[in-house]
């Protein structure tokens, strides 16, 4: 399968000297929703923004549905939707002009058919008539979603569609990119929120000082947190796992006083019960236990400082 | 080309300008009356005739070209600044649009609205003063291209301005003085020697000059240099207009 967006060896310098980008090279597949996760200043911006044209790449190319961005940018563009993530909405236009305009600077021409069915889609029906500076902030964010969708993009770019959002509609906008995915269009959202790429992604790229640190399935990240910790803090130290211990999976940690039971919460059984009842005939006496669980956040932290 | 783009931004931008009635259309004429009221009806009495036109229609051409040129600036000027400055232009630059179509809206409608205000003020001048229009088609020619060229002057200066302070700081320094040293109250042929000299390298002279030809028939400098200056400041601009978006010079980094 050909990726829709791809992107070899981008690197972005700005005049100020400061590399945005260092080489990323990404390949987004037709239908997916990739999440792209990095701290501020990670970059996220930069890649989307190079991407649908509003930077110039320093070097490395990007293609969109297999046109360049550069050589062939009128046909790259027409396939992008962007929603920035700044607010950028002019405060006297109204709701379904300011929809209209946008499908007219992409080149369609004007369908209120289109429009209104776009702007049903996010709830915004009603307020079509209403002037920009009339509505809440969610609602401004929704306009820039529509605005995005106005000449029906095969490609679209969230950037932090949930900075800033309150909690009920973060979940609303999760459900609007759930709905955009079963209509065929590609979604690329950054964040930095760890539960959002959990919660709506198919993909996670993890990006930091202008490089991608990681690029997974989220189900086969998903697995990796799946797996939990027991630790067994013993009285006193052992020098070896006890041989009535020896059938569970156990490891030797903090000079023989603590034992690490690790699990998987998804199996059948955990096997907890066992080892407790085998702790007991080993004659071994505890001081604490405690569970852990790896998440996408330890991942994410881990990879973040090892890059830094 | 993107026709759909040029004309939504054109539509937007004219759509801007009747949302703003008053302060787009009744302005300028509530002005420019003032300027009949005072120069024309109240001054005006007191001069003789001008090249034999009585000083409240002669300066009919100049006041126009004053509006029209200080309309095209800041109209255009504002029109590209204001989708900078509130963030939209991310719209802009990463739609399939070139630059020619972004001109061509953006400029052509502030042009437009130029024009319109100009033929205003022109009906407003009807019921002052008695104007004959002696080369109605070339005083229509002179007002777009003024109104066009203008416009894109405005256009650059929209884009490089990095606040509304900028913005006004060329209309202000250089603008004003020109359109006001440019024979836009009287014939250069009034100022002495030196001053006479010193004003034929202002440009807009050559514009007033022209307008005003096409109204009484009599000139500052020839007809023809007045088409020749309009052009090379036209081409000038378009030439800038390019270069801006060719380089991204603070549009696109």
């Amino acid at each position: 399968m050909t990726p829709i967006v791809s992107v070899k060896s981008l690197t972005k310098t700005y005049s100020t000297g400061f590399k945005a980008l260092n080489s990323v090279s990404l390949d987004i597949m037709e239908g997916e929703i990739l999440a792209l996760l990095g701290p501020n200043g990670a970059g996220k911006t930069t890649l989307i923004s190079t991407i649908c044209g509003i930077t110039k790449p320093t070097s490395g190319t990007v293609t969109v549905g297999g046109h360049d961005v550069i050589t062939d940018w009128r046909a790259a563009r027409q396939m992008i939707g962007l929603v920035p993530q700044e607010v950028s909405l002019e405060s006297f236009e109204r709701v379904h002009k300011t929809v209209s305009f946008t499908r007219g600077l992409f080149g369609k021409p004007a369908d209120p058919g289109h429009i209104d069915k776009v702007l049903r889609q996010l709830s915004l029906y009603d307020k079509r008539d209403n002037k920009v500076m009339q509505l809440s902030g969610g609602m401004k964010r929704r306009v820039l979603i529509a605005k995005a969708l106005s000449h029906a993009p095969r490609v679209l770019f969230l950037d932090e569609p949930t900075a800033g959002v309150d909690v009920e509609l973060r979940k609303d906008m999760w459900k609007v990119v759930a709905d955009l995915r079963s209509q065929g269009v590609t979604i690329i959202l950054t964040t930095h929120y760890i539960e959002e790429a959990e919660a709506i992604a198919d993909r996670v790229a993890v990006i930091n000082k202008g490089e991608i640190l990681l690029v997974q399935d989220k189900a086969d990240l998903m697995r990796q947190m799946g797996k939990k910790q027991l630790r067994i803090d013993l009285t006193a130290p052992v020098s070896a796992i006890p041989e009535k211990l020896a059938r569970h999976n156990l490891a030797l940690a903090n000079d023989g006083s603590t034992l690490i039971f690790t699990y998987d919460t998804k199996g059948e059984r955990t096997g907890i019960t066992a080892l407790l009842n085998d702790l007991q005939a080993a004659g071994l006496q505890l001081t604490d236990l405690a569970t852990e669980q790896t998440s996408l956040e330890d991942i994410f932290v881990g990879l973040v400082k090892e890059s830094a | 080309m993107n026709f759909p783009a040029i004309r939504v931004i054109f539509r937007q931008e004219m759509a801007r300008f009747f949302r703003t009635f008053i302060e787009s259309l009744i302005s300028p004429v509530i002005s420019t009356s003032l300027y009949f009221v005072v120069f024309g009806a109240a001054i005006g009495g007191k001069i003789d005739l001008i090249e034999g036109v009585t000083y409240g229609a002669f300066i009919v051409p100049g006041l126009i070209m004053l509006t029209v040129m200080t309309q095209s600036v800041s109209n255009a000027s504002f029109a590209i600044n204001f989708p900078k400055f509130i963030g939209t232009i991310y719209e802009l630059l990463s739609a399939p649009v070139n630059y020619l179509e972004i001109v061509i809206g953006y400029v052509g409608a502030a042009a437009a609205k130029s024009i319109l205000i100009g033929l205003v003020i022109l009906a407003t001048a009807f019921f002052f003063v008695d104007v004959p229009i002696l080369h109605p088609f070339a005083m229509l020619a002179f007002l777009v291209m003024t109104s066009i060229s203008f416009s894109l002057f405005g256009f650059i200066i929209g884009i490089w301005a990095k606040d509304f302070q900028q913005l006004q700081l060329i209309p202000l320094l250089i603008l004003t003085p020109l359109i006001f040293l440019g024979g836009t109250f009287y014939s250069i042929d009034m100022l002495p020697g030196i001053w006479r000299t010193l004003a034929l390298f202002n440009p807009v002279v050559y514009l007033v000059s022209g307008f005003r030809w096409s109204f009484f028939g009599t000139a500052d400098v020839p007809v023809v240099f007045s088409l020749l200056a309009i052009a090379v400041f036209a081409g000038a601009c378009l030439v800038l207009v390019w270069w801006i978006f060719k380089t991204g010079w603070r549009i696109r980094q």
